[in-house]
């Protein structure tokens, strides 16, 4: 049973998209079902994500959470045999499945953090200007900018300023999951979605990348998957929890983790299942 | 077999639950003290009380661990909250028990008044206000705690009449003053503690609920 509701936008709005119809919000997903082959994975999810926000989701292994998100960015067409049968997802108002859309132009817009860090095997520079170099920026003036600019986004510019031609692999974890961070900000994203972003790290490190995720919700929208109960009640303005390819609950995070609607989303966040 | 977080959340139910046994107990023989004239029974009371003091800090250790080791959320964060608020108030109700066991030694010295048949009636109303909100809490059953609160109001209406009755009695004859004033502080007492019972009610509710009934309103605090 999906009981999501539209989530109201407070003070905020979403940044002005000249190319795309006005939308409140980021994302909008409407009676989305989604399979891999015969397996069916999400069943009629319907779901609004306000900009300039953190939403949370939350839910066990293989309640297709993952799944929406890769959604998002369309990673699910690397996958064979995946499709959409009904429903929509309109990022920013934009039907991001439908047939003038570019899949690597959406990722521009649409940047991922994945739960292991995943620098390239090029110094720290390269890594965060690679996206750039790929839409073929290279003029070295306006390259050195925006580093300084993600890398001091992702709170990592300090650490790494003496050292930017160094390998990205040579960081620790964390430093590293802040690296990817950096990389996905460089293209200037509207949404980040973060799958799992601290699960390989320490409290500090892990500390660190919540801090941030705080910060970047001034510029950008972010949607995160985790685990970690306590990260989604510290990180998150909304919290969404799935069961069974099913959107059960959606509401502010203060409402899910004190006084939850759905007893399924209870018996979940309290550990007496999943 | 049960997960061993819940076998923690049991056993902070359970050490309530012996307090509000022992805290029921104390009631009753504290009233009996006063009724039957038995100090033997007043001496029962005021041992007890050390245990009941001591299950409270036992108590907000469990509360405390399961806190700090578990992240408790949605209702096991409310019970951990009411958890430590019910044992406070039972410690409370256990030391009125004490203070009625305290006066019953001092009646028991002079004769007895006959207003005293009174005290019964207006005890026996705030043991059952006690029995249904720790009924409420052991069986999850929040309607039955909201249908204690009001009756605060009877226990404290009955306290008036007692009282204005002893204080009648205290005008007409001065040497009626000692036992008069004792007999009105035993229905004082247990006054307050059916304000304590009616606390752990609204925190019942609370508890199972999620909603605060205490007081009027909100305020924001940003």
């Amino acid at each position: 049973m999906s009981t999501s509701q539209p989530l109201s936008q407070e003070e905020e709005t979403a940044p002005a998209q000249p190319a795309a119809p006005a939308s409140p919000n980021a994302v909008d997903v409407e009676n989305l079902d989604f399979y891999y082959g015969d397996y069916h994975a999400l069943h009629g999810v319907n779901l609004q994500i306000p900009a300039h926000k953190v939403t949370a989701f939350i839910g066990p292994s293989g309640c297709g959470k993952s799944t929406l998100l890769r959604c998002f960015n369309r990673m699910n067409d690397l996958v064979p045999e995946s499709h959409i049968k009904h429903g929509s997802i309109k990022v920013h108002g934009t039907d991001i499945n439908g047939p003038n859309v570019d899949p690597i132009e959406l990722r521009k817009r649409v940047g991922m953090v994945f739960q292991k860090s995943n620098p390239f095997p090029k110094s720290i520079y390269e890594n965060v200007v690679y996206g750039l170099r790929i839409q073929g920026r290279n003029k070295r003036a306006e390259l050195d900018e925006i580093v300084e600019r993600s890398l001091r986004a992702a709170a990592l510019w300090d650490e790494v300023k003496d050292r930017l031609h160094e390998s990205g692999v040579g960081l620790s974890g964390g430093q590293q999951q802040r690296l990817c961070i950096a990389r996905a900000i460089a293209v200037e994203p509207e949404i980040i979605l973060m799958d799992e972003p601290c699960s390989a790290l320490d409290p500090i490190a892990t500390s660190k990348v919540e801090e941030l995720i705080f910060d970047l919700k001034k510029s950008y929208t972010i949607i995160i998957v985790t685990h970690n109960m306590q990260q989604a009640g510290r990180c998150s303005d909304l919290t969404a929890f799935f069961y069974l390819g099913r959107l059960i609950e959606i509401d502010r995070t203060e409402k899910i983790f004190t006084n939850p609607t759905q007893k399924q989303t209870e018996d979940y966040i309290t550990g007496r299942f999943g | 077999m049960s997960h061993p977080f819940e076998q923690q959340l049991a056993r902070i139910r359970e050490t309530l639950l012996l307090m509000s046994t022992l805290t029921d107990r104390s009631l009753t023989l504290a009233v009996r003290a006063v009724v039957e004239r038995d100090n033997q029974l007043a001496d029962l009371v005021e041992a007890s009380d050390t245990e009941i003091d001591q299950l409270e800090v036992a108590v907000d250790d469990l509360v405390v661990t399961y806190m700090a080791t578990h992240g408790p959320i949605a209702r096991d964060s409310r019970l951990m909250l009411i958890a430590s608020k019910i044992s406070s108030n039972l410690e409370r109700i256990a030391d009125q028990a004490t203070k009625i066991a305290r006066r019953a030694r001092d009646l028991n010295q002079e004769p007895q008044l006959t207003e005293v048949e009174n005290i019964p009636e207006m005890a026996s109303l705030m043991k059952e206000m006690l029995h249904d909100a720790i009924t409420s809490f052991v069986e999850a059953r929040y309607e039955l705690a909201q249908t204690v609160i009001p009756r605060d109001k009877e226990v404290d209406e009955l306290n008036r009449r007692i009282s204005r009755k002893l204080i009648k009695l205290m005008i007409e004859a001065p040497e009626n003053v000692t036992r008069a004033f004792n007999l009105i502080t035993v229905a004082k007492a247990i006054e307050r503690a059916a304000d304590h019972v009616q606390n752990i009610a609204e925190e019942v509710f609370y508890l199972y609920s999620g909603q605060d009934i205490r007081h009027e309103g909100k305020i924001s605090l940003g």
